[in-house]
């Protein structure tokens, strides 16, 4: 089987893998749909979703009644709901742009995912580590920035293209956002690459590096950056929320000003793709938090995956690994839901003010300190 | 032949540039009359320099029903359920104002028993709609959890207001002369049951907002409101003394026996949104207190004035068994409670604040010309002056802080 799929031509090995991107995104975008709606319905005491129900699944014992309890055909509707609907486009639109935007934002962040690794298992031949990952590239990190910032044109066309006053103002909201958020959150991974990247080696962005510099043996090698760096830490997480315009930071479509935002004039399909969009935003966003400062794959601080998985037969290592990424990635989205739904929302100016006077300098600050101490514990 | 190379001065460029003034626009907004946090039908006809208010014109009577000329064309008891619609947060007070100011007209005086239930009633529907103007306030900053903890407190006063007048919502339970029907049994030991797990479960909904670092950026020194300012736009309730004017009906004209319980009325100092959020959240349990206070000294008696024999319908029994009550009965329910010629103007101390209603008889079961004194309609009024230099999402901060419900407003 394998083989089989080796010998294949690369451009449908690339095909292939891209399916599987899609094919694991998507219903995962939906479930955190799914996860929102009951995590808010949880936070605010009240049973959420629970009532729709197909009819021969409810005649399964018990199984019938746990899936109808978790709202899981809640999301299916919602889904079948968004492709029949009629597609009203509004007459005062751009219709070209109108139309791409949402297929801008959503491209991008698929994209991302490609360069993100999501577990680890042990080739037979080799005996070492090997990521599981799409595509293997050097400047890892670097990708996921660049292919990721490119969903503010989605935003910033679909407020233009909307030819209306509250996607604009939220399309213009979005543009400045994002960008000044941007520049906080690639300063914060510095210090992480500064620290891996150990004068001598071989200079590398990967993200699989970074998982592999925190599961060396010794204390320091096999401490999570959480704790080695809490700053950079905390600066990504908080660029993170903005980023992915989530409350407090959720400027472009603050609905109690702004209606929708940028997607104000958006229906039915169109509409859900930003909303899809915006979910696979928030879990590679979590997926490379969880990359970058708690240890990727490894179980725990100070045991490596190698170590609990060294005795197991390949698949069931792999699964083990890719279980712990998982098991992190979704408790950092239920951090995200958890926000959401305790914290009221910045208003715009102080959103700014955040960004550009303390956020930014104290990432610099922070990419200072840890220079100097990196190059201190280096000369040492 | 050699050209002249022509290279643009660049500084000379830049600073040419920088004289210029650029073109600028001002933008104008329509924010409502359908808008998340316009609370109803109000429109804002904002004009933005960017995203901050240089004018704004507010534009009312999306929701006007003519409540004031269809009082002239019905008996006084009839227009009872109408006043459920106008600050339709707050029914029971609502009714019961509008009844005093009608006894008022008649020189009645409604028996203790009524004063207490009149009290009691109203102090609960204070507190449904504090309930209600703290949790739209939360979706207003974003935090939409508020919203579902305090409509969940509402939900039990509802169910209690069901036991007493039959609907959750549109209570209808004044009549002129007393209320519609005693309480039920029991139902005073509910309240106090109700009171003794919402204050903790109120200081545990503030205490989400009160020191929460965002909602106090969102709030403090937004929307200021001087007391001479508040005074001069006629300002009243929680707005007024959220700007530091310790000005309340009950106790500056006790009306109902307010002057029998002890309370305090909550002032703010600076008048800015926050001042106005906590005293609302103060006023809840002043409220919760005066129900407490009510409900020990609940005096017996009748629920309603049965020497006003024109006034009061008489009991069903007693409109069964004798000639003349079943006449009078009768003579109530087609000509209406018969009502002296003059002019009377009461005002009551509302969630919103104050009501009050001017009614103009020429004898008679029908008014000849009511006026009613919206409490949100004067609070509104001074949106043009406060909205003035704000940013867009300050506006919701202050429309949320001065909580008015349109019904009211527009009438």
């Amino acid at each position: 089987m394998i083989d089989l799929y080796l010998n294949l031509p690369v451009w449908v090995q690339a095909t292939i893998k891209g399916l599987i991107a899609i094919g694991v995104l998507i219903p995962v975008a939906g479930a955190c749909s799914m996860a929102e709606r009951k995590v808010s319905a949880w936070i605010q005491g009240r049973p959420g979703p629970n009532r729709a129900i197909v009819p021969w699944v409810a005649w399964i014992p018990f199984v019938g009644k746990a899936l109808q309890r978790l709202g899981v055909f809640h999301l299916m509707a919602d889904g079948a709901k968004f492709v029949f609907k009629e597609d009203v486009v509004p007459g005062h639109v751009n219709k070209f742009y109108y139309y791409v935007a949402p297929l801008v934002a959503l491209i991008p962040a698929l994209c991302t995912i490609v360069v993100v690794p999501f577990g680890a298992y042990i080739d037979a031949t080799t005996e070492t580590l090997k990521p599981l990952i799409l595509a293997d590239v050097d400047v890892g990190i670097l990708a996921v920035f660049a292919i990721g910032s490119l969903s503010v044109y989605a935003l910033i066309l679909a407020g233009w293209a909307s030819n209306s006053k509250y996607p604009f103002l939220g399309g213009v909201r979005a543009s400045a956002q994002l960008i000044s958020y941007e520049l906080s959150m690639t300063l914060s991974v510095i210090p992480v690459f500064l620290w891996v990247n150990a004068p001598g080696g071989n200079g590398t962005l990967s993200l699989f590096d970074v998982v592999e510099s925190q599961s060396q043996a010794g204390f320091l090698g096999g401490m999570w950056f959480i704790f080695l760096m809490p700053m950079c830490a905390f600066i990504f997480l908080v660029a993170l929320f903005a980023e992915t315009n989530r409350q407090p930071f959720d400027m472009p479509e603050s609905e109690s000003d702004l209606v929708g935002g940028f997607h104000t004039e958006y229906g039915e399909f169109k509409w859900s793709l930003f909303f899809v969009a915006e979910y696979v935003h928030m879990t590679i966003g979590s997926g490379v938090f969880v990359l970058l400062f708690l240890g990727g794959w490894n179980p725990l601080p100070w045991i490596p995956l190698e170590m609990v998985i060294s005795s197991m037969p390949m698949w069931l290592g792999a699964l083990v690994g890719v279980g712990c990424f998982l098991g992190k990635t979704f408790f950092f989205i239920f951090f995200f839901m958890w926000v959401r739904w305790t914290l009221p929302r910045f208003r715009y100016d102080q959103v700014m003010k955040l960004g550009w006077q303390k956020l930014l300098p104290l990432a610099i600050a922070n990419v200072i300190f840890y220079a100097l101490a990196i190059a201190m514990i280096e000369l040492s | 032949m050699p050209t002249e190379l022509n290279v643009p001065d660049a500084a000379a460029k830049t600073a040419e540039a920088a004289s210029q003034e650029f073109e600028t626009e001002k933008m104008s907004l329509a924010m409502g009359p359908s808008h998340p946090s316009t609370h109803g039908v109000l429109r804002l006809q904002l004009e933005l320099d960017g995203e901050t208010v240089t004018k704004c014109d507010p534009v009312l009577g999306y929701l006007h029903r003519g409540d004031e000329k269809i009082a002239e064309n019905m008996t006084y008891n009839q227009f009872v359920p109408y006043t459920d619609r106008l600050d339709y947060l707050a029914p029971l007070a609502n009714n019961a104002a509008y009844a005093a100011a009608v006894e008022q007209l008649a020189n009645l005086e409604v028996p203790a028993r009524c004063q207490s239930i009149r009290v009691i009633t109203s102090e609960l529907a204070r507190v449904s709609s504090h309930l209600m103007g703290l949790g739209a306030y939360g979706i207003d900053v974003g935090a939409w959890s508020v919203f579902l903890y305090s409509f969940t407190e509402r939900e039990k006063l509802y169910t209690l207001f069901e036991e007493l007048t039959g609907a959750r919502f549109t209570t209808s339970y004044s009549r002129i002369g007393g209320v519609a029907r005693d309480m039920p049994e029991g139902w005073t030991d509910r309240v106090l049951e109700f009171c003794e797990q919402f204050l903790p479960i109120l200081d545990e909904i503030l205490k989400l907002l009160t020191r929460n670092k965002i909602f106090m950026d969102r709030t403090v020194d937004v929307g200021v409101i001087t007391a001479e300012d508040a005074i001069g736009y006629g300002m009243s309730g929680p707005n007024l003394r959220g700007s530091g004017v310790k000005s309340d009906l009950r106790k500056d004209r006790p009306y109902w026996g307010y002057d029998q319980y002890e309370f305090d009325v909550p002032v703010g100092s600076k008048g800015d949104c926050y001042d106005r959020y906590l005293c609302r959240g103060e006023e809840m349990k002043q409220s919760v207190s005066i129900i407490r206070q009510a409900i020990a000294k609940l005096p017996g008696g009748s629920y309603y004035a049965e020497d006003a024999r024109k006034i009061f319908a008489p009991r069903k029994d007693k409109v069964m068994s004798s000639m003349e009550e079943l006449i009078n009965n009768f003579m109530i329910v087609t000509e209406g409670p018969q009502m002296p010629a003059g002019e009377v103007y009461f005002e009551a101390e509302n969630p919103k604040g104050t009501l009050g209603f001017f009614i103009v008889s020429k004898g008679g079961g029908v008014p000849w010309r009511m006026k009613i004194r919206g409490p949100s309609f004067c609070n509104l009024s001074i949106l043009p002056h406060i909205c003035k230099n704000e940013l867009v999402s300050d506006v919701v901060s202050i429309l949320g802080s001065l909580d008015f419900v349109m019904g009211e407003c527009d009438r």
